[in-house]
């Protein structure tokens, strides 16, 4: 139960800071992703606020033995560079371009009531799913 | 657009890192939103609490527009081709490539993995590419 307590109160801080930074506005978005137009720094911001605070308390937290309401951490456990890393992030990063959203504001961008981030979140599961066919496929 | 404000997008950022820092310390897990989405879609037992942060993110976000914001929003135009090639996309590469801005970015950085780095500069490189290619090199198009 505490630990369910901490994963809504997460993510009510992520949402919550999401909206604030105004990453669930797609212009913004694309106005920092857009280098040769009118330049909007908002994301440049949100992300060194949220990786100046890891940065720092993850290096503490992964010193315990382990945390406060689990047993054991569940990491990745991969360090390695490879080609399905880097195709990922390929694809991730046209999609993101095209749609101004990555899986986040997405969601989050739900309670705005428009029909964009629900087009984008049903593609976005049929992309999931057909990448999990492609493994599948690859595997046999 | 509203102008750009340094400060909230700061603090956002940093309510951000606070997330992921609770989500570490606690439960020992890593807040890449991909990964919860995946996850949740999943149907294990063992997955569900992945929709229980989705759930506090849809809440967090609402109680920010509809309480806490001096101004709603911008409704961006209704775009369905773009959401729906973008989605894919979106989908497709974030599950090959285990992670997003988040994941990648948010946790991956903090970790100091050089698989995340290597992931966020290259998601970084294609979103300033296909941004410069669809709105200068084929503007008009």
């Amino acid at each position: 139960m505490k630990q369910n307590l901490v994963v809504v109160l997460s993510g009510l801080l992520f949402g919550l800071g999401l909206g604030l930074s105004q990453m669930i506005d797609r212009d913004r978005v694309l106005g920092f992703l857009d280098l040769a137009g009118t330049w909007d720094p908002t994301l440049l911001f949100v992300l060194g606020g949220a990786v100046g605070v890891t940065l720092i308390s993850f290096r503490f937290i992964l010193r315990r033995p382990h945390p406060f309401l689990a047993e054991k951490f569940t990491l990745p456990t991969r360090n390695d560079i490879d080609l399905p890393l880097l195709l990922g992030a390929v694809l991730f990063g046209i999609g993101w371009g095209i749609s101004g959203y990555c899986p986040g504001p997405g969601i989050v961008s739900l309670m705005l009531g428009v029909w964009n981030p629900l087009l984008f979140l049903i593609a976005l599961f049929a992309g999931s799913f057909a990448y999990e066919a492609y493994a599948l496929n690859r595997r046999d | 657009m509203a102008e750009f404000n340094g400060l909230t997008a700061l603090v956002g950022g940093l309510l951000i890192g606070t997330s992921a820092t609770l989500l570490l310390a606690f439960n020992g897990r890593i807040a890449g939103i991909s990964g919860m989405v995946n996850g949740a879609i999943s149907l294990a037992r063992s997955e569900r609490w992945r929709w229980l942060f989705l759930l506090g993110m849809v809440a967090g976000g609402t109680l920010y527009e509809y309480v806490l914001a001096s101004q709603p929003t911008p409704r961006s135009t209704f775009a369905p081709a773009a959401m729906l090639t973008g989605g894919l996309l979106v989908g497709f590469g974030t599950r090959m490539g285990n992670g997003c801005t988040s994941g990648h970015g948010v946790c991956g950085l903090g970790r100091l993995s050089a698989r995340s780095l290597a992931a966020v500069l290259t998601f970084l490189a294609t979103g300033f590419i296909t941004v410069f290619m669809s709105r200068h090199a084929f503007a008009g198009a």
